[in-house]
């Protein structure tokens, strides 16, 4: 609880990495309009476009989750302490968690004014479901990569390296979630429960693992 | 395998690939899952040995990986018509977790601390043999087969002879795996006596310093 208050806290005074995150999503959507020459984009189209710009600003986040801790020793500190050490990836991976809410608060309602071809509000609260079922898995896999990636040399390199392979199931099960909801005609009611299911259990799955491993990345 | 196995009726002889592209295919995730079990033992033990074990498997399920693939577009290039095949989950999953696994050696040679490299490379290790199975069920159900389902739950669906000739394929490439596996063990156990050697009789001058590797060294 406190490092996660501690990287809140840090967040809100320096304004480092959130809104660098939300004007990189901005400016992807701008380039996506120019890249697929369209003004406005619906069904599985517009579920990938949001599900690949989440992402990659999501890679961002990832990227600086832990440089703080390693520039200034917030790992000893973090050991000396007498927690377990798994605190740390719950915190790290609740902050990651709320750092992407924030960033689609902005990015979602951007996204519909900029690209989407039909309106937003019918598919909100589906919309709702599988961006938090996605961001439960981005949190707990980007926590686990960034964990790894920051004690090597090209840290910026590996960790998005390391952590796009493993997300891939989880965009898949995303895009194809939100695909029916964004769709021009014909629109589904809910997000389709095969994928729903599919993403949740990769949350869980991945949420064991890294419970389970989290440990030895911290020895030191 | 070329003369037992009778002719496939629709696609005649580019059908035998099939005995080599479909063993390698299955020894190569078999090999990234063994050396995630293995990188369990490291992690439990702390002993090297078992990181050693890891990336040998790893670093083998690799290679035949890479042949799988090429097999694999050689034989949809001669039946199918394309090289590759995006609509294919068995395809797509497999180059999934190819390209995770072919950061494993950046991931090690980017480590300098040859302890903390074992640690990491496990870790990863352990999380990428369990996300093996896992694609593979995302990756299936996203899109429809194209791949003949010749081995069901319910059994084999192929003509006996064909089917002995595929599980004979199978072992053999399994043991091919485990020979080269074991070969690479006693190498690199090798080279490490002697360099334990030439240092107690040379002196520490006489050895020259491991540049930086990937493999445990």
């Amino acid at each position: 609880m406190v490092v996660l208050r501690k990287d809140l806290r840090l967040e809100l005074r320096t304004w480092e990495t959130l809104p660098a995150m939300v004007l990189f999503a901005l400016v992807t959507f701008v380039i996506f309009h120019f890249g697929l020459n369209r003004t406005t984009i619906s069904g599985q189209l517009a579920a990938g476009v949001l599900t690949v710009t989440v992402l990659f600003a999501a890679m961002l986040g990832i990227n600086r989750l832990f440089v703080a801790e390693r520039e200034q020793g917030g790992f000893d500190a973090f050991l000396l302490a007498p927690v377990d050490r798994t605190t740390m990836l719950v915190a790290k991976s609740a902050g990651l968690f709320l750092f992407l809410c924030v960033l689609e608060v902005v990015a979602v309602p951007a996204f519909a004014l900029f690209l989407l071809g039909p309106p937003l509000g019918p598919a909100l609260p589906g919309l709702l479901v599988v961006l938090v079922l996605a961001n439960l898995g981005l949190s707990v896999i980007g926590t686990l990569v960034s964990a790894i990636a920051v004690h090597t040399r090209a840290r910026d390199l590996i960790g998005p390296l390391l952590g796009l392979p493993l997300l891939v199931p989880a965009l898949i099960a995303t895009a194809r979630a939100a695909g029916p909801l964004l769709a021009a005609s014909h629109r589904a009611s809910g997000p389709p429960g095969k994928w729903l299911l599919i993403l949740a259990l990769y949350d869980v799955v991945f949420g064991l693992l890294a419970y389970a491993v989290f440990d030895f990345l911290l020895e030191d | 395998m070329f003369f037992y196995a009778p002719l496939d009726a629709d696609q005649g002889f580019t059908q035998k690939i099939f005995y080599i592209h479909v063993p390698l295919a299955i020894v190569s995730l078999g090999g990234f899952i063994f050396g995630g079990l293995l990188a369990i033992g490291y992690l439990r033990t702390g002993d090297r040995a078992w990181d050693m074990r890891s990336y040998v498997a790893i670093h083998m399920a690799l290679i035949f990986g890479v042949g799988a693939l090429i097999t694999g577009s050689i034989w949809a290039k001669a039946s199918w018509g394309h090289w590759w095949v995006w609509n294919e989950p068995t395809l797509v999953s497999f180059l999934i977790v190819l390209l995770l696994f072919a950061t494993y050696q950046p991931l090690r040679f980017s480590i300098e601390d040859p302890e903390r490299q074992s640690r990491y490379a496990s870790v990863f290790a352990v999380v990428a043999g369990a996300f093996v199975p896992l694609n593979y069920l995302a990756v299936n159900l996203a899109t429809a087969y194209v791949h003949p389902r010749v081995l069901t739950l319910t059994g084999a669906k192929l003509p006996p002879s064909m089917g002995l000739t595929f599980a004979v394929a199978l072992v053999g490439i399994a043991l091919l795996y485990v020979t080269l596996w074991k070969y690479e063990m006693a190498a690199k156990n090798a080279r490490s006596q002697v360099r334990r050697l030439r240092r107690t009789l040379l002196g520490d001058d006489g050895v020259r310093p491991v540049g930086r590797s990937a493999a445990p060294s």
